[in-house]
């Protein structure tokens, strides 16, 4: 992958906010709304520096109302534009459900092909930090239902900035969920300009013994488990999914054709999840390759806790990880 | 204090010559028999779904919209047909709609509820009560950033119009607000037919007896027309349109209206008596018209015969170009549209496999 070959490592934060401001730079209809992003430079600091930059025409606070400014965006972008609307976090982006889940997805069809809708939706997602249950939503598994979009979900600064900038360009809404535990994670980031087209997972570890399948945070933990599971002699091989939709199944079914076994780390809950799509679809496609059932490690079924020690029960994580490799191998 | 600005609506009526007012009427005309025949197909079972008729409000829709340019963008709620015709949207295309046919302005994917046409800046009947509202906010945002970031120099008006069940709607009011702290021009109409299915204004809206409360809120100028009178809603509308048009920031106009039939189809109306509707029916828009036109010499009982006859026969001629538009096919159409460029797991290819599409059925109550 291009990062190898760069020389500058780059928080994820920031390399958020060049993808923006270079689509912004490139395309006069790209603009940036949302609470706190222009003035107090980002409620995360995501989009710092660039209200001087781009002016208060493009980069505009809206006040607390994200029904109101949600569905601002799908109209703004009916008519031609390319919005970015940030959600502080993905939580408050329920009150605007309508707006996103029932207007901007439909619209293209709904409309009979007419109307597109090229609104790039993005904010912090997931669980973390003690935030208790209202803020702290993986809303992934409740949007994947829905068709018509896209949804993002990037584990690294590299790839952040590369399906950023894809997002911005794309014709259809997209939804790009980060985290806002990962916005200081730095990683290499090329100078030069790239890419990164959806429905592209990414090995993130090569491994012949069983396939991990993650997206988003998670990654890291399914990296960390593989180390240690290296440690043991057993190799992971850890797929990185990195847009929901479209999902890249043709990577993982392949894996499994290699390894015969798979584990699904999702952090959101189980019940009609990401990760029981994935492990169907794996059904649909390779029930011969399997020689065992798939595993799934989500977060628990009940809402957040804010105790330390009852989150970090709740969330997936790398003990949780090495143990459903373990089973799934027949190793315990 | 009220943002009423009593000035702009009592200044005196525009001259509107007679050829326009002959337009107008027919307009009016076109949607009333448009709907005639739609209730009549509704119940012959061609229509499905949800259907809403807008017969008595004709003068809302051929007021506002004559007031515009045709490239200023329109939205509207689910009662859309009204406003799709006055829009120029063509009655084969709305009626194709309807049903379900590939001919109709979405491709018999949208329905009587949303309807949609991108050449005549149209953008959609939307049936979620309020949701079309912040929609129109960014349509309004769209044409002040294509003024101002991209130069193209052209000062677009958005109607966003409601009905008075939507004033009650969290969407209305942070739509309003943003409008107002952006100023965005988008001008809200709510065609105030009195009630929001079976509930009155008065039992649904604070302060129903003065809207002009709302407006003030948010610091809009109020106006208010007449709806009974397509001249009276064109004047107030022309002067709120060009005065928004070089001021580029909100309105807030309250059309009176009446709807003479039920909210839907399936709609008994318990909720008002016939005496009521019979008043409002008595001061009909489209014969108020037809009668002053009459009295100025620029019609004759003849003359609007002909006009009846005319709008009959676009309509039938809609119909029956609706029932020989073929069914969409589910081969290309069930998966086109969904996303701009289809890929991934559910494609067109993955699923039609597993699971049959038969037709459903239509559904009794909304
Ligand atoms: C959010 C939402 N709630 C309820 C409904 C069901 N519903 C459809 S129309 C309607 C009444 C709306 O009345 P109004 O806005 O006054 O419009 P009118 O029917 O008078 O044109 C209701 C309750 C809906 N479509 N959307």
């Amino acid at each position: 992958m291009g990062a190898a070959v760069a020389t500058r490592q780059i928080q994820f934060r920031e390399a958020i906010r060049e993808a923006m401001s270079e689509e912004m730079r490139r395309d006069k209809r790209v603009f940036l709304m949302g609470e706190e992003v222009a003035q107090y430079q980002g409620a995360y600091k995501v989009s710092q520096g660039m209200l001087d930059e781009f002016g208060e025409k493009r980069v505009i606070d809206v006040p607390i109302s994200e029904n109101g400014f949600a569905g601002l965006g799908v109209g703004a972008a009916m008519m031609g534009l390319r919005p970015i609307i940030e959600f502080m976090s993905w939580s408050f982006s329920l009150v605007a459900a309508d707006q996103i889940l029932n207007n901007a997805p439909k619209m293209l069809y709904m409309s009979g092909g007419q109307f597109g809708c090229p609104v790039v939706f993005r904010g912090n997602d997931g669980a973390g930090g003690q935030l208790g249950s209202t803020h702290s939503w993986a809303v992934e598994g409740l949007f994947a239902n829905v068709p018509g979009l896209r949804i993002v979900i990037p584990s690294t600064p590299y790839d952040a900035k590369g399906l950023l900038k894809t997002a911005i360009r794309c014709d259809d809404p997209v939804f790009f969920l980060e985290s806002e535990r990962m916005l200081g994670n730095k990683g290499p980031v090329p100078e030069e300009e790239y890419l990164i087209p959806f429905g592209k997972a990414d090995i993130k570890r090569a491994g012949g013994d069983c396939t991990l399948v993650s997206f988003g945070r998670p990654v890291h933990f399914c990296l960390e488990a593989a180390e240690k599971l290296a440690e043991e002699g057993i190799e992971c091989e850890v797929i990185d999914g990195r847009t929901i939709r479209p999902l890249d199944m043709d990577t993982i079914i392949e894996s499994i054709r290699k390894t015969n076994y798979c584990v699904v780390v999702d952090q959101s809950w189980p019940f009609g999840s990401v990760a029981s799509e994935v492990a169907t679809q794996i059904y649909e496609r390779a029930m011969d390759h399997l020689d065992n059932r798939v595993y799934r490690v989500c977060s628990d079924d009940v809402p957040a806790p804010y105790s330390k020690n009852l989150e970090q029960a709740m969330l997936p994580n790398p003990g949780k990880i090495i143990k459903a490799v373990r089973q799934a191998m027949y190793l315990e | 204090m009220t943002m009423t600005d009593p000035q702009a609506v009592s200044q005196p009526v525009e001259r509107v010559s007679a050829k326009t007012r002959l337009k107008w009427l027919r307009d009016m005309m076109l949607i009333r028999e448009f709907e005639l025949r739609t209730m009549q197909a509704y119940q012959e079972a061609k229509i499905g779904g949800f259907c809403h008729v807008y017969i008595g409000q004709e003068a809302c829709a051929v007021g506002c919209i004559a007031a515009t340019n045709p490239d200023d963008p329109v939205i509207t709620a689910y009662r859309d047909h009204g406003h799709a015709l006055a829009r120029g949207m063509e009655a084969r295309y709305a009626m194709a709609e309807m049903f379900g046919k590939i001919g109709g302005c979405a491709k018999g994917k949208g329905g009587s509820m949303h309807f949609f046409d991108k050449r005549t800046h149209f953008y959609g009947g939307h049936a979620i009560v309020g949701g079309q509202t912040p929609i129109g906010a960014g349509l309004a945002f769209a044409t002040r950033y294509e003024n101002e970031v991209l130069g193209q120099g052209k000062k677009r008006v958005t109607l966003c119009f409601l009905g008075d069940g939507a004033l009650n709607q969290g969407a209305l009011h942070e739509a309003m607000n943003l409008c107002a702290i952006l100023d965005l021009p988008c001008i809200f109409v709510v065609e105030n037919n009195r009630y929001s299915m079976g509930t009155s204004i008065e039992r649904g809206t604070s302060m129903a007896d003065d809207l002009s409360t709302k407006a003030a809120a948010y610091g809009m100028p109020y106006f208010q027309a007449d709806g009974m009178d397509v001249c009276a809603v064109y004047n107030v509308m022309k002067r709120v349109v060009d005065r928004m048009r070089s001021e580029q920031r909100p309105a807030f106009v309250e059309i009176s209206t009446y709807r003479y039939k039920g909210h839907s189809m399936s709609d008994p109306q318990k909720y008002r008596t016939k005496d009521e509707v019979s008043e409002y029916e008595a001061n009909d828009p489209i014969r108020r018209l037809a009668d002053a036109l009459i009295e100025a010499g620029s019609l004759n009982e003849d003359g609007f015969k002909e006009l009846n006859q005319s709008v009959r026969d676009e309509v039938r001629d809609a119909i029956k170009w609706a029932e020989q538009s073929p069914e969409p096919d589910p081969a290309t159409e069930l998966y086109s549209d969904v996303v701009t460029e289809p890929f991934g797991a559910y494609g067109p290819t993955s699923l039609p496999e597993m699971c049959e599409h038969e037709p459903g059925e239509a559904p009794e109550s909304p």
